[in-house]
């Protein structure tokens, strides 16, 4: 890699604004040969008129090329690899240790947003709009709940990615070692646990004792509503058990299709 | 279902597809989300919020990790809700029925996607000697392309998914015999089992784990029995 990288030009608020919208795009033509390798192209496209040229000049030309092959990452993270990638363009680093940097961040980018957004900020915050939902809150509520705060994690995770992206350059890996982004998935992850034992009596009593507005089981409270709630819930406790010893060999939701193929037939059938 | 009446929650099925992967990604489409404003589309929001809460628990244990096949929860959970909300009043059975149509659809969304995919990629090589000498015609072209590939892939599956089940949820509900609470009871402890099973895999690593879930777990039955 080259030498440390001094402080970058600003980067001017319109271009860093098609930038980031064209981020949100960044998966429109994700395949399985270049992967998310377009949609880099796409998104770093603005800032590449800044090259000697301009749009159609032979530096231009060159630079979407390399910017338009294989890439993979994680699509809230590739905002990172976008403005480092910008900034070694437009500093006119050597075309080899573009490649190299490209190649070298597919892997992180790719487990670090795996951990932090699929398997930590999603879960989150769904568990915690189905803990509004079995607490009694409203429809709108669950969903803007859910909404604003997923989204604040996941449009502030793509701006911090295009800022450091942009001010890091082809350094911008230590970044990604930082305390935060290292810790957070094991904190996150606690968090879910905790959610999802509080979640999962409130929403199977929501569920059978009453939906929303509309009453399903006679009265609010019910005797049969709540001896039904508490069979549910041990139902689910011993099933989950089942699920988990199935893992590897089934997907949860593929068993819970043949049950409940099962409990239509049954009904049908009696 | 009248071909107007289809015409909103088709509409709505294409963006909410989009959402999934495509663009914008801001998580409109899980369940929790996509089956409440399909409902609301329909004429009863409750009724969708109550099939995306179920659907929601089922779809925790899908992460979307790049290459891999997935179901594409979001129109799915626009069919669920659809369904969900469209008769008048509650009968037994209609919720099981409009989440086992939304996971058959979710499972039939991850092939349309794995199909675009393919497709995608089919255009990509076409291009690839505009791509290779660099033309912003070709990427943002290639990007437009794909991304409206993609909407047009979520209206067909929302509408041929919404054609297949409204005959069949309306046939199995008037055979329909078990009764609503034990049909609720059966549905929620599979979907809550899904997402138990899901998130513990997730987590169970971490150091303390199974005190972090029981401790949750009390504080949600003290919290449900106080309500």
């Amino acid at each position: 890699m080259t030498g440390p990288q001094s402080s970058p030009p600003p980067l001017a608020w319109r271009l860093r604004a098609a930038m980031f919208t064209r981020l949100f795009a960044i998966q429109g033509s994700w395949n399985y040969e270049s992967m998310l390798g377009n949609g880099i192209g796409f998104a770093a496209e603005p800032a590449l008129r800044a090259l000697p040229g301009g749009r159609g000049g032979t530096a231009y030309r060159v630079a979407l090329a390399r910017e338009s092959d294989y890439f993979n990452a994680h699509p809230y993270l590739a905002s990172v690899a976008v403005g480092a990638l910008v900034r070694a363009e437009l500093d006119g680093q050597p075309p080899a240790h573009i490649e190299r940097f490209r190649n070298a961040m597919c892997g992180p980018l790719g487990s670090l947003g795996d951990r932090l957004v699929w398997a930590g900020w999603l879960p989150l915050t769904a568990l915690i709009a189905l803990l509004a939902y079995g607490m009694g809150a409203g429809p709108l509520t669950v969903m803007l709940l859910f909404l604003v705060l997923y989204n604040i994690g996941h449009v502030g995770l793509r701006a911090w990615g295009i800022h450091n992206g942009w001010h890091g350059g082809l350094h911008v890996a230590a970044v990604l070692g930082h305390p935060v982004l290292r810790q957070a998935p094991l904190y996150i992850g606690r968090a879910v646990l905790f959610l999802l034992g509080a979640v999962l009596p409130l929403v199977i009593r929501r569920v059978l004792v009453s939906a929303g507005d509309t009453p399903i089981v006679a009265g609010s409270g019910s005797s049969g509503g709540i001896t039904a709630a508490i069979a549910a819930l041990i139902g689910a406790v011993v099933l989950s058990g089942i699920f988990v010893r199935l893992h590897g060999r089934v997907e949860g939701w593929r068993a819970a299709i043949v049950a409940l193929a099962a409990l239509i037939l049954y009904s049908m059938a009696r | 279902m009248t071909a107007p009446a289809l015409l909103a929650p088709v509409l709505l099925g294409a963006l909410i597809g989009l959402d999934v992967v495509s663009f914008p990604q801001i998580m409109i489409s899980r369940p929790i989300v996509a089956a409440t404003l399909a409902g609301a589309v329909a004429g009863d929001i409750a009724a969708g919020l109550l099939a995306g809460a179920v659907l929601e628990l089922m779809a925790m244990e899908t992460l979307p990790v790049g290459a891999s096949r997935y179901p594409e929860w979001g129109s799915a959970a626009v069919v669920a809700g659809t369904l969900a909300a469209v008769r008048a009043e509650p009968r037994s059975g209609a919720l099981v029925v409009a989440v086992f149509a939304g996971i058959a659809t979710a499972w039939a969304g991850g092939w349309s996607m794995y199909a675009l995919r393919r497709l995608n990629g089919i255009w990509a090589e076409r291009m690839q000697p505009a791509l290779a000498a660099g033309s912003w015609r070709a990427v943002v072209g290639l990007q437009l392309r794909g991304l409206t590939a993609d909407l047009v892939r979520a209206a067909l599956l929302t509408l041929v998914a919404l054609v297949i089940w409204r005959p069949i949820d309306a046939w199995l509900l008037s055979r329909w015999s078990l009764d609503l609470v034990v049909s609720h009871s059966i549905l929620v402890a599979i979907a809550a089992a899904a997402a138990a099973s899901a998130i513990w895999r997730l987590g169970h690593g971490a150091t303390g784990a199974r005190w972090y879930l029981l401790g949750g777990l009390a504080a949600g039955v003290v919290f449900a029995v106080l309500q």
